[in-house]
């Protein structure tokens, strides 16, 4: 069967059951009920810490084939699925399902614990780094399920995600398991990722190197959900952690596609008080939001609220009153967490009042406007940021595809050619995000809107800004760059690319031997 | 192409990554640069690059210019390398006498393919002796279209220190206007060098504007938005060159003589000044980009 | 026909760029072409068609060349072809004694 973006898409895949295909950005309805979480009960006097890993899973027990949850706030400084993995390992476990918001380059030794069997199912959001590379090669004989950040929030709440034990950095912790973000040697700010999987999991483990006194305040995860506390050494690289992109590009390329986009929104009769905005934390789209907010201020407009990976430059925004409000999901710098903790106006939201599309109301539906990146895109505006044009998995749609969906405008920005590749193709290798939610992709050679925004495109040109056809658009990169050869990869499917509603969009083939 | 030249943007010469990109930036002209960009060992291998871009990179709406070396340092072996291949125009380094641009000129004749528009100078002036011969420079060769100031050798050269506000340059500027003025051919002020401080270019520009410049040499792509920006004519100066003409217009229909707009003589140099307004306003984009 | 007279390189390993060596080959042995390039699956071939040109423009037939491509644009190749093969320096072929 074919999902609504055109790709064909089996009936079953092995390793991840009955598909339901990609209908369209809102056409598939809500299951009827939440999945009901497990009922807890501790007694006057329990103790939750335990000394060790090992002992929690005595205590557990975590057993063969069980799904352990993790969350991504530590991005690449994360120490805590490794130590877990490790444990695993050593105790013998098998067949773990590991269900992370992320996966990073420090992950690499997930790689090791497929080989050996430990780990036997992946589910998560975005892979950046060689776990991307192994799995598009093959290492893993189920498909790992790519979601969005939304989308993962929905499969946990729908009970479609059954998580057996969520694992939980915690920068700061008290003896009874209230977790915070804001604090301790790993600070990270908001800790939303992790929100749903303390939630809902059956068992939940909090892993610190910063224990506190009870009680912690303010609380992000509370001690009503989590069971045991387990104080390691040390869960986290700050060095790693606020590591992210978090200044403004110099490429002047990249600061000439900023300009556009940010010319972009000027025109587009959205930036009017209560605007509402979300960027990546990208240098392109970080200098975007530089751009908008100096049109902002000349025009002596203040926002609602930004939101997205916030950074010292979101904060900024929001201290010269840019912006009313910031509304946090993920941190990417030691500004954006201070401003956490420090200012009211900075709300720590979870990723299911963040993204996820099944309830009264998440905040991507409040956004005027987002800012978001692509490896490829195709003429139908579909996006691909889930693979290489090698066919490798090297992202994911994170929040992707839930802002687009979400924003009345969606902007792509990227250079029309990425090394020699032009981004812009007939056909995207993987459908990340659908070209119904995208609606104008801004390039250093021009500006080209969705067809059906017909009245954004007169606008933009009103304006005076370069709206070129988008099959123009592309006839330039390929008159600079050359017609490139489409790589066909036909193995068997490593991937599923689900979409927020949990519907199937794409799958990935395994690439090269 | 060579018209207007409020920007003039340069580019390394072995960089094909720039190269290739140096289009979309909007400048009025790009300088693809054979001179202080490229390492002496590599000029071999820059001619050859800024040939075959010359050949196939669209440049969009700048001007095609290439920055050679002078030619006992290897300018002679630039020209023959990328003559063929259609520049607008090359900006000729260190020139210090009329002698050096006749012999530009002569070798430009040589090497100029049947059929081919004239490649046009525009000598860099840049030493205190080729401020001196500037007029003579910018007459001795209708292929002279410019005459274009660098500021950081000849600063070195009359012992003064370089300065932002650029005290130390200002007669060299009024006299490098005056030459080019003088001669009727264009002038380029020297490059703001500071890439990071944008009030200090704004400033800049805005004083090489009052001095009666019409362009600036750009050394990176985030200069020439605001270049264009402090150069274009205003609203107010557009509508009122719009107006000049219109009574101008009028008063040639009604075969009248001395014609005056709110009560002042429009006399040639008003008309002139006019009509050069109107001729920069033509490059402003439609609404143009805020900021 | 021309012969090199020695191997020689040109270009950089920064991106948009490539770097482009060659070498003489014993004489009847034909044209040699290795490609390292990120987009090889797309480009390969046009690459290989684009320095191949060059070498035939030349008149050279017996070479050994290398292209270290990092997504350079068909004009880079070009450039950077012709000027590995200047810095080779050019001979007449000595056509064998009969």
């Amino acid at each position: 069967m074919k999902s609504a973006v055109g790709r064909e898409v089996p009936a079953t895949v092995v390793g991840y059951g009955p598909v339901t295909a990609y209908a369209g950005a809102f056409q598939t309805p809500q299951p009827e009920r939440r999945y009901a979480p497990m009922m807890k009960q501790a007694r006057p006097g329990d103790d939750k810490v335990l000394g060790s890993l090992a002992e929690a899973f005595r205590r557990i027990p975590v057993k063969d084939g069980m799904t352990l949850s993790f969350h991504h706030h530590f991005r690449n400084g994360d120490g805590v699925l490794n130590l877990v993995l490790a444990v695993a390992a050593s105790l013998g476990r098998k067949n773990l399902n590991i269900m992370i918001s992320s996966i990073f380059p420090v992950h690499a030794p997930l790689i090791d614990h497929i080989k050996s069997g430990v780990v036997s199912g992946l589910d998560t959001n975005y892979i950046s780094g060689p776990v991307g590379r192994a799995l598009s090669l093959g290492v893993l004989a189920n498909p790992v399920i790519m979601r969005t950040h939304g989308g993962r929030a929905r499969a946990i709440e729908a009970g479609q995600a059954r998580v057996d034990v969520a694992f939980i950095a915690a920068p700061a912790c008290d003896r009874y398991g209230n977790v915070t973000g804001t604090m301790g040697p790993a600070a990270c700010g908001s800790l939303g990722y992790a929100m749903p999987d303390a939630e809902y999991a059956d068992h939940v483990v909090a892993v610190t190197d910063y224990l506190i006194d009870y009680p912690l305040a303010p609380v992000s995860i509370p001690q009503t959900r989590v069971d045991y506390v387990v104080k390691v050494e040390k869960i986290g690289d700050p060095k790693g952690i606020v590591s992210g992109t978090t200044t403004i590009t110099k490429d002047p390329v990249g600061l000439k596609i900023a300009q556009s986009a940010a010319n972009v929104i000027a025109a587009s009769g959205l930036l009017k008080e209560g605007f509402s905005f979300q960027t990546g934390a990208g240098g392109a789209s970080l200098a975007a939001a530089d751009y908008m907010a100096r049109i902002m201020e000349k025009r002596g407009i203040s926002g609602s609220f930004a939101m997205g990976g916030i950074t010292g430059y979101l904060v900024n925004m929001l201290d010269r009153g840019l912006f009313k409000r910031i509304i946090d999901v993920q941190d990417f710098d030691l500004e954006a967490v201070k401003s956490l903790a420090t200012n009211p106006n900075h709300l720590e939201v979870s990723a299911g009042y963040y993204a996820n599309p099944f309830n009264a109301g998440c905040v991507v539906n409040m956004l005027d406007t987002v800012i978001l990146g692509a490896t490829e895109i195709d003429t139908d505006f579909n996006v691909n940021v889930t693979t290489g044009s090698d066919g490798i998995i090297m992202g994911g749609s994170g929040g992707h595809s839930d802002a687009a969906a979400g924003a009345k405008m969606t902007i792509i920005v990227a250079n029309l050619l990425r090394g020699r590749l032009p981004i812009l193709l007939d056909k995207v290798l993987t459908v990340t995000t659908p070209g119904e939610t995208v609606d104008v992709l801004v390039t250093e050679h021009g500006v080209a809107v969705n067809p059906r925004r017909n009245e954004l495109a007169l606008r933009l040109r009103e304006a005076g800004l370069p709206v070129r056809d988008v099959q123009e658009l592309k006839a330039l990169a390929e008159k600079m760059a050359g017609v490139p050869r489409t790589p066909v990869f036909d193995g068997r499917i490593v991937g599923v690319v689900e979409y927020r509603d949990g519907t199937l969009i794409d799958v990935v083939r395994q690439a090269g031997g | 192409m060579l018209e207007v030249l409020r920007s003039m943007l340069f580019v390394p010469g072995n960089n094909p990554a720039m190269l290739q990109n140096a289009g979309v930036f909007g400048a009025d002209a790009v300088i693809l640069d054979l001179e202080d960009a490229v390492a002496p060992r590599e000029k071999d291998a820059a001619r050859f690059l800024v040939a075959e871009a010359l050949r196939q990179v669209d440049f969009k709406t700048s001007a095609r210019v290439v920055r050679i070396n002078t030619l006992d340092t290897g300018g002679a072996e630039d020209l023959r390398r990328v003559v063929s291949c259609a520049p607008a125009a090359v900006l000729v380094p260190k020139v210090q006498s009329a002698s050096d641009i006749l012999a530009v000129a002569g070798l430009l004749e040589t090497l100029e393919q049947p059929g081919q528009a004239p490649v046009q100078i525009i000598a860099l002036i840049e030493t205190p002796r080729g401020l001196a011969e500037a007029y003579s420079i910018a007459t001795v060769h209708p292929r002279v279209i410019a005459l274009a100031f660098g500021a950081e050798d000849y600063t070195a050269a009359i012992g003064a220190k370089r300065t932002k506000e650029g005290l130390e340059i200002i007669s060299a500027r009024g006299v490098l206007i005056n030459s080019a003025a003088a001669a009727g051919v264009a002038a380029i002020d020297t490059p703001f060098t500071d890439i990071n401080d944008e009030a200090g270019l704004r400033a800049d520009v805005a004083l090489a504007r009052q001095l009666g410049y019409k362009g600036k040499l750009a050394i990176h792509p985030r200069q020439v938005d605001l270049i264009h920006e402090v150069m274009n004519p205003s609203v107010e100066e557009i509508r009122w060159a719009q107006r000049v003409l219109a009574v101008l217009r009028q008063a040639e229909q009604e075969g009248a003589g001395a014609v005056s707009l709110d009560g002042k003589m429009i006399d040639a140099p008003i008309e002139l000044r006019a009509r050069h307004v109107l001729k920069l306003a033509e490059n402003i984009p439609a609404g143009g980009a805020e900021q | 026909m021309a012969i090199l007279t020695k191997a020689a390189q040109a270009g950089t390993l920064e991106s948009g760029d490539a770097v482009v060596t060659v070498a003489p080959a014993s004489p009847g042995s034909g044209i040699a072409i290795d490609i390292e390039s990120l987009v090889l699956l797309q480009y390969g071939e046009s690459i290989r068609q684009t320095v191949l040109a060059v070498l035939q423009q030349y008149g050279l037939s017996d070479v050994q060349l290398k292209v270290v491509d990092r997504g350079a644009l068909e004009y880079a190749l070009i450039a950077r072809t012709k000027a590995a093969v200047e810095r080779a320096g050019l001979a007449e072929e000595v056509t064998g004694h009969a």
